[in-house]
């Protein structure tokens, strides 16, 4: 059992865009290294949950932490943890007005004032990782979806961050770039990055994640490992998208 | 099966060979784009006609019964029937350099070459490299070395003008205020600094516009609706006569910065609104990428979502820029003599050449036509420049 302190913790947190109910009294506490992922019908609050783990949503009540920090509105908490947390969109959001190279050496440079020298050769080093170095002086647009995500991925690794969200990284692919992506993700669940990851790669979660997650109208219905989640789902909302998906 | 021939001529008009001929190619195309159709055809006719019509009468007027020499007499002569150009001869000096004192001309020509010099290699720079520090170093020294050469004014370096500066020059360098500064000079003068202090101005208008804090957004949005709402002229009549009223007696800026100041601050309001449309085309989704890899505001708006923004509504930036160039013509309203006003100098002063405003304002259109015309082009040059990156 793990006893260090969580790095990510929610406590009781609400969320709601107006009048509509986004997250309701949600608890989740994620350790160092745990691979988590999260699935259940569009609209159940799954993407909002990891954007709100770096405060690319706000939320109204309750209480998130992250790496020991609470997250509030204060800008310069939000941006600490931003640096700490990559994330990967499902549509990719690479610049398109700067080069592989320079959307990777981007935050380096700016942010953490590396040498460009520096910053060039840790993109080079994530972009080899990913595979994709051959491509470096390229534009996003010249790249298929698969490889795009890839440089994404690269991109949010350059920070070295402690933890990793992806928010359905691979809906937007074409079928047979999926597999290039998952590889990449697996490779890191591997390497012991802390991953929260919506997805609908259920063959992703059984070979990757610590825990299952299934989320519906905004609650966790029910939360498991892999193996249990898959074979005996207890709740009946989990069974029925289990049905639909598998 | 009307295609097949057509790609063939656009073939051989984009790659000409030997075997095709240029002009087969070419001249098939034009029967076919200017008579291929009925309507077409008299549309082509009726053009035609019309310039039968015109041209011969405006080469006769214009160059065949023109008069070239600087003739009050024989432009008398030719009234009516023939182009007097010999005016521009007479009055070019006049024209060009408005009412900068005769003899000091020579500052007012070489300011001329200095800032072309400067804008043509900005341009460049700012087009290849991106604007540096560097360039903003040089800007700021050419046009201080434009300041002291137009105004003579040379402050601590006093003592240098009659024991240095005349005697190397072998002829006075006096003191020019800047209401005798005209013409050219201080049509490009006025634009550049204007352009170049406006532009940073309508970035953080926009920006201001776009954010989400309502202080700045409604600050900004007010600003923006109050100039739009008032035409340039009424800006620089306040500027030049209401400023000094609000500001402590005694202390007032020279004309020639209250002018700078107005007509920045209007244009900068307009700049802002094209801005904030490029902005919008910027999707959310990019700066929360930005912001996600640690960029705070600012990093994400100068490295992520202005470059692209900027990028959409290059055309109209542009469009402004020209626009900035060609209302430089207003500060005749506060007495400063740009290139139109120094024109209307040159020819009211003068009853000889009264009858021939028509050939002068001829010549300053084509000035006009040839740094509006760069600009256009430039534009296009920098939008081609960016669609292959």
């Amino acid at each position: 059992m793990n006893t260090q302190a969580p790095v990510i913790e929610f406590e009781l947190v609400n969320k709601w865009y107006k009048n509509y109910h986004v997250l309701r009294d949600v608890n989740l506490n994620v350790q160092k290294g745990e691979r988590i992922v999260i699935c259940g019908p569009s609209g159940s609050g799954k993407s909002s949950l990891i954007r709100c783990v770096n405060g690319l949503e706000p939320y109204q009540g309750g209480h998130l932490r992250v790496l020991g920090r609470e997250l509030t509105d204060d800008a310069r908490t939000v941006q600490a943890i931003r640096h700490s947390v990559g994330m990967v969109f499902q549509q990719f959001n690479l610049f398109p007005h700067l080069s592989v190279l320079e959307n990777l050496t981007l935050a380096p440079i700016w942010v953490e004032k590396v040498s460009p020298e520096v910053a060039r050769e840790r993109a080079m080093t994530q972009l080899e990782r990913v595979r994709i170095a051959e491509q470096a002086n390229k534009y996003p647009q010249q790249l298929s979806g698969g490889q795009q995500q890839r440089v994404a991925i690269a991109r949010a690794l350059c920070l070295k961050p402690q933890i990793m969200l992806f928010d359905e990284p691979t809906s937007a692919l074409d079928p047979e770039m999926v597999g290039e992506v998952l590889r990449v993700m697996t490779e890191l669940a591997k390497e012991g990055m802390t991953m929260l990851c919506v997805t609908h790669e259920m063959g992703f979660a059984q070979s990757v994640a610590d825990r299952v997650i299934f989320m519906d109208k905004g609650e966790i219905i029910e939360q498991n490992t892999p193996k249990e989640f898959f074979t005996s789902p207890q709740m009946q909302r989990t069974q029925e998208f289990l049905k639909q998906v598998l | 099966m009307d295609k097949a021939p057509n790609i063939q001529a656009s073939k051989a008009l984009v790659n000409p060979t030997l075997a095709d001929g240029f002009f087969a190619p070419l001249v098939k195309s034009l029967i076919k784009s200017l008579f291929g159709s009925p309507f077409n055809a008299v549309c082509t006719l009726v053009f035609l006609w019309i310039l039968t019509l015109l041209i011969p009468s405006l080469v006769s007027w214009g160059y065949t019964n023109a008069v070239f020499a600087a003739d009050p007499q024989a432009c008398q002569e030719a009234r009516g029937v023939g182009a007097c150009w010999g005016l521009i001869r007479a009055k070019y000096s006049v024209i060009l350099w408005g009412r900068y004192p005769f003899e000091q001309q020579w500052r007012a020509q070489l300011t001329t070459v200095l800032l072309l010099v400067l804008i043509f290699r900005s341009s460049i720079i700012g087009a290849t490299t991106g604007i540096r520090k560097s360039l903003a170093f040089e800007w700021v020294g050419v046009l201080i070395l434009i300041f002291i050469l137009m105004s003579g004014q040379l402050g601590p370096l006093e003592f240098l003008r009659s024991s240095v500066i005349s005697p190397f020059l072998g002829k006075p360098f006096t003191v020019v205020p800047t209401d005798l500064w005209g013409g050219l000079p201080l049509t490009i003068l006025l634009s550049f600094v204007c352009i170049v202090l406006a532009t940073p101005i309508a970035l953080f208008l926009a920006l201001a516009r776009t954010s989400e804090m309502p202080l700045f957004n409604v600050l900004s949005k007010t600003y923006i609706e109050v100039v739009r709402g008032v035409p340039l002229i009424s800006v620089l009549f306040m500027a030049s006569y209401m400023f000094p009223l609000l500001l402590p007696s005694g202390y007032s800026p020279d004309v020639l910065i209250r002018v700078i100041l107005g007509i920045t601050l209007f244009a900068a309001a307009y700049i802002a609104e094209i801005v904030r449309a490029g902005i919008q085309t910027v999707p959310k989704s990019q700066t929360e990428a930005a912001v996600s890899i640690g960029l705070g505001y600012w990093h994400t708006q100068y490295l992520v979502v202005l470059p692209q923004a900027i990028k959409v509504v290059i055309p109209g930036i542009m469009n402004s820029f020209i626009s900035i160039f060609k209302d430089t013509s207003l500060i005749t309203i506060v007495s400063l003599y740009e290139l139109t006003g120094s024109l209307t100098l040159a020819m009211n002063g003068d009853a000889l050449w009264l009858p021939y405003k028509l050939e002068g304002y001829l010549f300053i259109t084509s000035v006009y036509f040839v740094f509006c015309f760069a600009m256009s082009r430039y534009s296009l040059w920098i939008e081609h420049k960016l669609k292959r990156a």
